[in-house]
């Protein structure tokens, strides 16, 4: 009796874990078969793959614009990555490490600076995009992607500076070690984690981002990954080419599902480190 | 070699002014800060300033530098007509602004709702010890990792009304009864949104919600299970008020994603008014209908609604999100 309640208890307990399983890979999953089938074929409902051409890939790829829209993305990325990494090493040693009055002042606006809606600076950053005269180029998309990328970098790279053991940097200071130094020799070989997880973390940050591409470019060739998928379209309005939106969707999709699942580990640590976005 | 020159100039300088070692390290620290703060300034504190003055004149996107202070006459007018009769005109009278609010405060109660339930179940088994967790860990991070616009576009088509697999499902499976068209129809675009945006965030509730479950000492539940305690009763009594604190935490930073979502809508179900959001509606105003100023008033809206919301929920829920509090 007892044993068969156990049996029981297992059996829901596994069939919970394939639900979950099954929700969260199914979708993806159903774009990878769609993105295969062409003609008709796209019409048919398929659980299991059936199909396999390529057709939908050598549209998208061998496209005027596609392979263009992949370079944007991939350079205002890293881009903007690199520049809140490098801005964002230096603050948080100085917002981790050195004590000064409202501290706690400023890292709560950095806090606020993350959580900001996006619509609330659009107008203003429309206003400072066109004055540079940077509109419809990549830059405008660097400068407006540091809003969420540089306020995240910090947070994260500061709760992560603030659990270095003390003993490191005194024994730096001792050797006359300024602070430029002890963050450049001493603390950097020991960010390296920390960094990569940050860095992968705003990187997809901004490789996702829409509102401000789809605002701040006006042309085709100047568009990111994001926007040139939400505008495919087909001959006419009725016709949606949804072959091909799959076949794209897959393309700028499996980069990033490679890179969170070798990274799984030091994703889930920077994630509940920073508690931040999602 | 900027480096040691500008290192050794610095030691020099803290010998020759008699700095201490505590004032030195300020100073550091000041320059250190210094960058990120301007550039903080420049692309979020300035814009920010920029939008509000903008709702208070009649700006148009295509002058921006044209435009005039008229005060308060974007969020509210009164104009009372040459007949007696009183007009009130602005946002703040707008039935689309405020079908724009429910729409995202009915999306953000239930989409975090879910996602806390939900999130905290999938957390609930991933910290129980199974074969292959590590791969449903992996395969829960799926959905997180998938670029929003990306999402919106698989469910879709796996809800269009002709050739989704969804209608299809659901025809098979009895639970529906002709094939639906999710995304257009009025009445179901607001589920489907919400079903594209509990599959895409629960796997980032669950996640916050597990590191919280990790921190309970195990020895907890050992005790709890000798004394013959409920697996229910242990759940309420002791679990949850231990990861209340993280809960909290990982619940507003959900909050304040769901009150500002665009993406997701514009791409799913394009012009349907059963989920236009605030920032859909700002967005539109801003620089599809050539009315910047009034556009910028709702961002103002927006922004304000959203600063109340998350000053409250910090003071009454007494949340502790610096971190500092437990150092």
């Amino acid at each position: 009796m007892n044993s068969n309640n156990k049996l029981l208890k297992s059996i829901a307990f596994y069939a919970l874990v394939v639900v979950i399983v099954v929700f969260s890979v199914f979708p993806f999953y159903y774009a990878i078969v769609t993105s295969f089938a062409t003609g008709t074929a796209l019409f048919e409902v398929n659980y299991f793959p059936k199909h396999f051409d390529l057709g939908n890939y050598e549209t998208v790829l061998g496209g005027r614009t596609f392979p263009r829209n992949i370079l944007n993305s991939i350079f205002i990325a890293s881009t903007t990555v690199a520049l809140a990494l490098f801005l964002a090493v230096t603050a948080s040693y100085a917002l981790a490490r050195v004590r000064f009055r409202g501290r706690g002042l400023l890292l709560m606006t950095i806090l606020a600076v993350s959580m900001f809606p996006q619509i609330a600076v659009l107008a203003g950053l429309f206003e400072l995009i066109t004055w540079l005269g940077i509109y419809n180029t990549p830059w405008a998309l660097i400068l407006s992607y540091t809003i969420f990328t540089l306020p995240f970098t910090v947070w994260v790279l500061t709760t992560f500076m603030r659990d270095l053991p003390v003993e490191i940097e005194e024994a730096a200071i001792v050797d006359g070690a300024t602070p430029w130094i002890i963050i450049t020799k001493v603390f950097m070989p020991l960010l390296w984690p920390a960094l990569v997880t940050t860095g992968l973390l705003a990187f997809i940050g901004a490789w996702n981002e829409f509102l401000f591409a789809l605002t701040f470019t006006s042309q085709e060739i100047t568009r990111t990954t994001p926007v040139a998928i939400a505008m495919l379209s087909g001959a006419s309005v009725q016709e949606v080419p949804w072959g091909p939106i799959m076949a794209a969707s897959v393309i700028v999709t499996i980069p990033l599902i490679i890179l969170v699942l070798i990274f799984q580990r030091k994703i889930v640590a920077g994630l509940t480190a920073g508690g931040v976005k999602g | 070699m900027t480096i040691s020159n500008s290192a050794t100039a610095q030691n020099g300088a803290g010998q020759n002014g008699g700095l201490s070692l505590q004032q030195q390290r300020q100073r550091a620290a000041f320059w250190f800060l210094a960058p990120m703060l301007a550039a903080l300034f420049c692309v979020a504190a300035w814009p920010l300033m920029r939008t509000v003055w903008f709702s208070f004149t009649d700006t148009s996107l295509n002058d921006l530098y044209g435009g005039k202070w008229i005060g308060f006459d974007n969020y509210l007018r009164v104009q009372t007509l040459s007949n007696g009769t009183v007009r009130y005109k602005g946002t703040l009278v707008d039935p689309a602004w405020w079908n724009a609010v429910w729409n995202t405060v009915r999306f953000s109660l239930v989409s975090v709702g879910c996602e806390t339930v939900l999130g905290l179940i999938v957390a609930l088994v991933l910290n129980a010890e199974f074969k292959g967790r590590g791969l449903v860990r992996a395969a829960i991070l799926i959905p997180w990792a998938i670029p929003t616009i990306v999402s919106a576009k698989m469910w879709a088509w796996m809800l269009n009304d002709q050739y989704g697999i969804i209608n299809d499902i659901g025809l098979k499976l009895g639970l529906l009864s002709e094939k639906l068209a999710w995304t257009a129809n009025v009445d179901t675009a607001m589920a489907a949104v919400l079903m594209v945006d509990i599959w895409k965030t629960t796997p980032f509730m669950a996640l916050l919600c597990l590191a919280g479950l990790q921190m309970v000492p195990r020895d907890i539940y050992e005790a709890a299970k000798i004394d013959g305690i409920n697996p229910v009763k242990v759940f309420f009594k002791i679990t949850l008020p231990l990861i209340w604190p993280s809960l909290m935490v990982a619940v507003i930073f959900r909050a304040m994603d769901a009150l500002r979502v665009f993406d997701l809508m514009y791409v799913l179900t394009p012009n349907s008014a059963a989920t236009k959001t605030m920032s859909i509606i700002s967005k539109e105003n801003l620089f599809d209908f050539d009315k910047f100023a009034y556009g910028s008033a709702q961002s103002t809206l927006l922004f304000a609604i959203l600063a109340i919301f998350v000053s409250l929920y910090i003071w009454l829920g007494k949340v502790d999100l610096s971190g500092e509090g437990s150092k």
